[in-house]
């Protein structure tokens, strides 16, 4: 379905029948099935990628077959009702979190207007309130006396293949940004209720493609995009040639070292495609200057995690390669790259489900002598960390004025400012590379920041005016700082971002760039023996190269 | 529909009540025997409630972080929105549950031509759940001075303070908790009517508490202030303090309001462990809130992780790309085999 033209969508946005401009639907939610038709569903994973992710060990994948959302038959298996209840049960014994947020809701619809797909698509289910409806009235009816005693009265629900197509459709509109978790006096956290319905989703064989290819691709050849070693390593080759043609310093990196002190992983993303690729060059910049000792992996070449998507045995699975690869090279400790649901993983999961991170050492940088207590345990440290404590000791030369061209505003990704706390290191780094930046409204940045709106796998094109509306609340805060102080470029620690967000300026806010933190560092970055290419302006006077790392040479 | 049905099964608790009490006989049910039920099932109920949720692991660290994180010295930690330590913890759950400062932070969105979307600080949820819980409070605690014989000095201090008594409000003296109270369901109630999502999202299992407590606080103000004729204040002591020291009686007639009330009371005691009036116990045990943000410095144990789910192997990776590698120069484990014929 082609993506509807902007003035129509903003139309529809503002006036079109929804819960949000006040057509408050005839029929109770619990009557209004979910209607599938292109456009508003993200394509079923192929068979054999499904396949193939049963056939490995320790993960289930079961019931891989070929089906379609907008068909009325799922081809569910003849038990299937039996294998969600039985999926729940289990559960509800292995997550506190679940048992809790199924029952302490009261629905005070405090974070009813804190989706940004409520926001954009004024749907009522997605509030996050109802998006856990779908599953607490299932929960209710089965395993509450309430439930069970008054049944409907109660607020349960039978579980039919309706209520199953409403999981399907709604637990992937939710990017588990966790924002409405913020607000919630209990903390609940739909995230956590998303991953639930993903989880038992999968139990039928109920999966999107745009998930499962790339973790199917990340299992075998080390990350999402599927490039065999080899390719990797061309890729980042092509990158450092880049880099050198532009600063005339030659970058000595190196892939699989034993003996390397640091193993960097980062987003395949990021070595893969524009607007990544420049902050891989940032990368590459930054670590050739201050000479540290370090090894990129074609093993452990996915910072990101699509199996956080998926279920928590297939995200323990995928994470298991970079302590498996750090322990076979023997680093020291690792650093991460710019990337969102990575360090979702990487801070709140990784130690948990493969450490301990014994064989390593706390993370200490050999160039400033800082110790990263904060990671003794997982012996692994954000980038923006690393960097930031960089500029602190004053161990690179940064020049601001060769950002001078973007007028930057920073966008707080969410999984780091929501599951991590990470907001601060990525701003102090901003005021040192660029003369000047601006923050968007309060109520969007930070621990409220929004979403992009095509998180956990919704980054595909089938599903586009479906992102777009998702990430219109974060389009319109960067649009009011593009018309209150002309900022003509969206910073992000993201891989993801860098991708989605780009769509999203494209039609909402166009002019408006998307970049990494790290490639502004690149940019602004001195070089010992550094040997600028120059340009010509208009007027025949010799400059830098105003576009940086983004010059074309 | 959702309220009508929860309004007459309210109505139907006080009809019960009502009828029930005037039969001979009767009123040491509704005085004595359901209220002893009903305290019964509401500790019960709430121990196994919160057992069963403790039943349940946490098998990973999950707080949301609402600030910076304990990263570098001269990052500035927040402590209470994205606590390490303990005590930290503690002061945030503190605030949690006694200024709800989570719904402090509410925000109101709403979308304007352009398309343009606004987001305000919206409180009015906030002030209304302070004063409702608030008031709810200090009227239970209120209510000991009539099972408590004599009195403490601090409750009396408490009663003097809520009853207005310096500003001499009516006769008898109103109490600003019972305003509180019956504001703050108005508000709530109101605002399932009136807020759109609200009223959208709102079961009868909302609807249901909120006209019971509506209930219960007017039927008590009715004692208090109204029907005061019907009401032997020395005979209910007598049987509330028979109730606390386990050996009620009852003297004389009571009028029906008093057993309606302690019936509705009852009720609430009874749904509380069965309905989502369990968020009492709940917000204490949310993993969002009530976990350190240092899941990098200390490993969080999962007591059901699986150690057999391994990656998937280098070896096996190697071996699937071998060729490939060596020939782009990349270091491997395992050579190539020596080519058979190279003539």
């Amino acid at each position: 379905m082609a993506l509807a033209k902007l003035e129509q969508l903003s139309k529809s946005v503002v006036q079109g029948p929804s819960l949000s401009t006040g057509a408050v639907p005839a029929k109770d939610w619990m009557d209004t099935p979910a209607i599938f038709k292109e456009g508003n569903f993200a394509y079923p994973a192929k068979q054999e990628k499904v396949e193939y992710l049963d056939s490995q060990d320790g993960i289930d994948f079961p019931n891989a077959r070929i089906w379609s959302p907008d068909e009325d038959d799922w081809k569910l298996p003849e038990n299937w009702q039996e294998i969600i209840l039985k999926g729940l049960a289990e559960r509800l014994e292995k997550f506190r979190s679940l048992k809790i947020f199924m029952d302490c809701c009261v629905r005070c619809g405090a974070c009813a207007d804190k989706c940004h797909f409520f926001l954009g698509t004024g749907d009522p289910k997605n509030m996050p309130v109802l998006r856990a409806e779908l599953l607490r009235s299932v929960y209710r009816n089965d395993f509450t006396l309430a439930g069970k005693l008054f049944g409907k009265m109660a607020g349960g629900r039978e579980m039919t293949v309706g209520v199953l197509k409403e999981w399907f459709m709604y637990s992937y509109q939710c990017t588990e940004c966790r924002r409405c978790s913020v607000f919630c006096p209990y903390g609940i956290d739909t995230a956590e209720i998303t991953m639930m319905l993903r989880e038992l989703l999968h139990l039928v064989g109920i999966g999107i493609n745009w998930i499962l290819e790339p973790a199917s691709n990340s299992n075998r050849t080390g990350n999402h995009m599927g490039l065999q070693p080899h390719t990797f390593k061309d890729n980042v080759d092509f990158l450092a040639e880049d880099v050198e043609a532009l600063t005339g310093v030659k970058v000595n990196h190196s892939f699989n070292r034993k003996g390397a002190e640091v193993l960097f992983i980062t987003p395949s993303a990021d070595v893969f495609a524009e607007p990544g690729l420049y902050t891989a060059m940032g990368y590459l910049a930054l670590f050739e200057q201050i000479g540290l000792d370090y090894t990129w992996s074609t093993y452990a070449s996915e910072g990101g995690n699509f199996g956080l998507f998926t279920n928590n045995e297939l995200m323990k699975k995928l994470n298991g390669k970079m302590y498996a690869e750090a322990k076979r090279l023997g680093v020291k400790y690792i650093i991460g790259g710019e990337c969102g649901h990575m360090w979702r993983v990487v801070h709140q999961y990784m130690d948990t489900m493969n450490g301990p991170a014994d064989f390593m050492e706390v993370p200490k940088s050999s160039i400033t002598g800082t110790v990263f207590d904060n990671a003794k345990s997982s012996k692994m440290i954000h980038i923006s960390e690393f960097t930031a404590d960089l500029i602190k000791h004053g161990k690179i030369k940064l020049d601001p004025s060769r950002n001078a061209n973007v007028l930057p505003t920073f966008h707080d990704s969410c999984n780091p400012a929501r599951a991590m706390g990470l907001l601060d290191e990525p701003r102090y780094i901003l005021d040192h590379v660029v003369p000047k930046w601006h923050e968007m409204p309060e109520n969007t940045i930070r621990e409220q920041t929004f979403c992009c709106g095509s998180g956990t796998g919704l980054n595909t094109d089938e599903i586009m005016e479906l992102r777009m509306r998702g990430g219109l609340p974060r389009a319109n805060a960067v649009k009011h700082v593009i018309e209150k102080h002309g900022v003509n470029m969206l910073s992000t620690v993201c891989a993801i971002d860098r991708a989605t967000l780009t769509s999203l300026m494209d039609y909402w806010n166009p002019g408006c760039g998307v970049c990494g933190l790290s490639e502004l560092v690149g940019n602004a970055l001195v070089m010992d023996n550094e040997k600028r290419a120059m340009g010509y302006g208009a007027d025949g006077t010799e400059s830098e190269l105003p576009d940086g790392l983004r010059t074309m040479l | 529909m959702k309220y009508a049905f929860s309004f007459l099964a309210v109505l139907a608790l006080v009809l019960i009540a009502w009828l029930g009490s005037q039969i001979p006989g009767m009123q040491y049910l509704f005085g004595v025997a359901i209220p002893y039920l009903a305290i019964m099932i509401f500790l019960g109920g709430f121990v196994y409630r919160v057992v069963q949720w403790a039943k349940s692991p946490v098998p990973f660290s999950i707080p949301t972080t609402c600030g910076q994180g304990k990263s570098l010295d001269f990052i500035k930690q927040d402590k209470l929105d994205c606590p390490t330590k303990t005590s930290e913890v503690v002061a945030r759950m503190f605030l949690e549950i006694f200024a709800f400062r989570s719904l402090f932070r509410n925000t109101k969105s709403e979308l304007h031509e352009g398309p343009k979307i606004t987001h305000e600080s919206s409180r009015w949820l906030w002030i209304a759940a302070l004063l409702f819980h608030y008031s709810f409070l200090v009227i239970a605690i209120r209510h000991m001075r009539l099972f408590l014989n004599p009195v403490p000095e601090w409750l009396q201090f408490l009663d003097f303070l809520d009853s207005g008594a310096m500003l001499q409000i009516g006769s008898p003296l109103l109490y600003a908790s019972s305003l509180g109270l019956l504001g703050g369901v108005a508000f709530l109630f109101g605002r399932r009517l009136v807020n759109r999502n609200v009223r959208y999202i709102s079961l009868a299992n909302d609807y249901f508490p909120l006209f019971l407590i509506f209930a219960i606080a007017v039927t008590g103000m009715l004692m208090r202030y109204i029907l005061r004729t019907d009401i032997d204040i020395i005979s209910i002591k007598e049987l509330l303090v028979g109730l606390v020291t386990l050996s009620p009686v009852i003297n004389v007639k009571i009028g029906s309001i008093f057993y309606i009330h302690v019936f509705l009371v009852s009720a609430l005691l009874v749904y509380f462990p069965f309905s989502k009036l369990m968020h009492a116990g709940g917000v204490f045990m949310s993993p969002t809130r009530n976990m350190a943000n240092d899941s990098r410095e200390k490993r969080h144990i999962n007591p059901w992780n699986d150690p057999t789910i391994k990656p998937h192997s280098y070896a096996g990776y190697e071996d699937d790309f071998r060729e490939f590698m060596v020939e782009a120069g990349l270091p491997v484990e395992k050579e190539l085999p020596p080519k058979k014929d190279e003539e």
